[in-house]
C-alpha cells in the first residue's frame, strides 16, 4: 500500500512553507505535471506521487477584474487568475497598477504578502500586455 | 435501455415569484407543490418520489417531506447549484422508470429577496477566499474577461443579452421586471460597476420564488389531466468548483452535458422552437449558446446581434425574460424547466396566462432546459417535448 502522506497534510504543508516565505507547487513524479492547488494524489491520475518543488514565480495573467467597493468600505481592489509558467492557474491580486488597469496577458511575478490575514501569493506587474 | 420519453411532466406551477413578504422559502416551496399537485390532478398522498434543492436547507428533500407530511420511496436532495433541479428531472426519470416510485414531485424555493438579500450556503473556497471574491459575480465577471478577450467580444455586444431579456419581460406580465421599460444597450454600459466588466444589468435579479413539477410514468402520462410533457434527453457534467480550476473559462461543461442530452432525444439545437438557457449573468447565455451548439466557440456575440434572440427574433432564448428580467430566487434552474415546459403546453392549447402578443412562442413542441449550478460549474441540460415528438 502506498503512502499517501505523512503528518500534516498538503494544504497544511503549503501554508507552512508560505509562513517560511517559500512559494511551493507540486508536481507529480510519474507525469511531470505541475500541479496547484495542493492535493492529496495527482488529479486525473490519481497517483500518490505529489512532490514539493519551487515554481520560478513568473506567471501570466490569464482573467481579471476589478471589484467595485465604495472607499468607505475597502474601496476598488484586483482579483486576478495568473496561469504560472510551469501550467497551474490560481486566483490571485495583481498589484503595481491600479486595479482595474490589470491587462490579460501582462507577465507578473509572485511575491509573498499578507492576504486575508495570513501569508498568501500576490504578483507584481513586471511587463505590459503584449 | 434510452430514458427517452419514459417519464413525463404533467403538472407545474410557480408561487410568490418575485417578491412574497411575509412567507419563508419553505413556505414558498409546498405552496409551488400543492399547485402542481393541483395542475396534474394528483392526490399529495400519491406522491412517493421527492426532489428538492435550496439554499435555504442542507437536507431539503428531508424538510420538505415533513412539512407535507408524505414518506417519499425515493428521495433525492442532492445540491450542484441551479441546475439541480435539471439533474432531478433525470434522476426522476430513473426512479420511475426503474419503479422505485410511481409519482415524482421536484420542488425549490426561496424568499431570499425578503430575507435580506442573496442567499448561499456556499463554503469559502480554500484557495481562494483570502483575495475577497463576491462570488457567483466575481467568477462571472472573470469568465466574461477572458471570452472578451479570446474572441474580442465588446461589451455593447454582450450587453444586447440583457435587452433581449428584458424585451421577453415586458411581454410577460409575471416577470418582475414587466412594468420597468425597455432596456438599451446604453443603459446596460453605463449601469453601476459591480465586477468589471460586468455591470448591475449584467446581472440577475435577487428575487423571492417556488416551483415544483410532477413527473409520471409515459404509460400513466397518456391519461393525464394536462398534455404531458416528454423528458426526451438529459445529461449532467461538471468539472470545477473554484473558478481558479475552471479548465478553460470560456468552455463549460454544457458541451458534453449538451451533447449527451441532445443524443439522447435525437435531436438537435435547430429542432429546438424554444432554447431556456440560465442566464444568471450576461454571458453565460453567450457560452450556453456556444457550447449547447447554436453556433460556434466564439460567435455568440455576433450571433445574437440585431435582436436575434429578442422577441420576433429567430431563436426564442429565455422567453419568460430570464434570470436577467423575470426571475431570480437564488437557484433559477426549475423556472428555466417550468418556461421550457409552458411553451409547450400553450402551444397546444393550455391556458398559461395572458402574454402580450409573441410571448407564447406558436408552434413550440420542443425546448431545451439548460441549466447552471455554481461559478459556471455544474450543466445540466434537459431536452422537452410534446407527445408528437416522442
Amino acid at each position: 500500500m502506498s503512502v499517501y502522506f505523512e503528518g500534516p497534510g498538503p494544504e497544511a504543508r503549503y501554508r507552512a512553507y508560505l509562513a517560511e516565505g517559500r512559494f511551493m507547487i507540486q508536481r507529480s513524479a510519474s507525469s511531470g505535471a505541475y500541479v496547484f492547488y495542493p492535493r492529496t494524489l495527482a488529479p486525473g491520475t490519481g497517483m500518490p506521487d505529489l512532490e514539493w518543488v519551487e515554481p520560478s514565480g513568473m506567471g501570466t495573467v490569464y482573467a481579471t477584474t476589478c471589484t467595485r467597493q465604495r472607499p468607505e468600505k475597502r474601496g476598488d481592489y484586483n482579483i486576478s487568475l495568473v496561469a504560472l509558467d510551469e501550467g497551474p492557474r490560481l486566483m490571485t491580486r495583481v498589484d503595481g497598477v491600479a486595479p482595474d488597469a490589470v491587462r490579460i496577458g501582462m507577465r507578473v511575478k509572485a511575491r509573498i504578502a499578507e492576504v486575508g490575514g495570513e501569508p498568501n501569493v500576490v504578483f507584481d506587474v513586471v511587463e505590459a500586455a503584449s | 435501455m434510452s430514458l427517452r420519453g419514459k417519464a413525463a411532466c404533467v403538472g407545474l406551477a410557480t408561487a410568490g415569484t418575485g417578491e412574497a413578504p411575509g412567507r419563508s422559502a419553505m413556505e414558498l416551496m409546498a405552496e409551488a407543490v400543492g399547485r402542481a399537485l393541483d395542475d396534474a390532478g394528483i392526490d399529495l398522498g400519491e406522491v412517493d418520489g421527492l426532489f428538492a434543492a435550496t439554499s435555504f436547507h442542507s437536507m431539503a428533500a428531508m424538510s420538505l417531506a415533513e412539512h407535507l407530511g408524505i414518506r417519499p420511496a425515493f428521495s433525492d436532495g442532492s445540491n450542484i447549484g441551479g441546475s439541480s433541479f435539471m439533474a432531478q428531472a433525470l434522476m426522476a426519470a430513473m426512479a420511475l422508470e426503474a419503479g422505485l416510485c410511481n409519482v415524482a414531485v421536484i420542488a425549490y424555493g426561496s424568499n431570499q429577496r425578503t430575507a435580506g438579500g442573496f442567499k448561499s450556503i456556499s463554503e469559502p473556497m480554500p484557495f481562494e477566499a483570502a483575495y475577497g471574491p463576491r462570488n457567483p459575480i466575481t467568477a462571472y465577471a472573470l469568465a466574461t474577461s477572458r471570452y472578451m478577450h479570446e474572441f474580442g467580444a465588446t461589451r455593447a455586444q454582450i450587453a444586447e443579452v440583457a435587452v433581449a431579456a428584458r424585451a421577453w419581460a415586458l411581454l410577460n406580465p409575471e416577470a418582475f421586471m414587466h412594468e420597468a421599460g425597455a432596456l438599451s444597450v446604453e443603459d446596460v454600459l453605463g449601469a453601476r460597476a459591480i465586477s468589471d466588466p460586468l455591470g448591475k444589468l449584467d446581472c440577475c435579479l435577487v428575487t423571492d420564488g417556488g416551483a415544483a413539477i410532477v413527473m409520471v410514468r409515459a404509460d400513466r402520462a397518456k391519461d393525464a389531466a394536462r398534455p404531458p410533457v416528454y423528458l426526451l434527453g438529459a445529461a449532467v457534467e461538471h468539472h470545477h468548483r473554484m473558478i481558479s480550476a475552471m479548465p478553460d473559462l470560456t468552455v463549460t461543461a454544457a458541451a458534453a452535458s449538451g451533447a449527451r442530452a441532445f443524443a439522447m432525444a435525437g435531436y438537435g439545437p435547430g429542432d429546438m422552437h424554444t432554447a431556456q438557457l440560465y442566464d444568471a449573468f450576461t454571458i453565460n447565455t453567450l457560452l450556453f449558446l456556444e457550447d449547447l451548439g447554436f453556433c460556434g466557440k466564439g460567435e455568440a456575440a455576433g450571433f445574437i446581434a440585431d435582436g436575434r434572440i429578442a422577441p420576433g427574433g429567430a431563436l426564442k432564448v429565455n422567453t419568460n425574460g430570464g434570470g436577467l428580467s423575470c426571475v431570480h430566487p437564488g437557484m433559477y434552474g426549475l423556472f428555466v424547466t417550468i418556461e421550457a415546459l409552458r411553451q409547450i403546453r400553450a402551444s397546444l392549447g393550455v391556458d398559461e396566462g395572458f402574454r402580450q402578443p409573441g410571448g407564447w412562442v406558436e408552434g413550440a413542441r420542443l425546448s431545451v432546459a439548460h441549466g447552471n449550478g455554481g461559478v459556471l460549474s455544474s450543466q445540466a441540460t434537459c431536452i422537452w417535448g410534446a407527445a408528437e415528438t416522442v
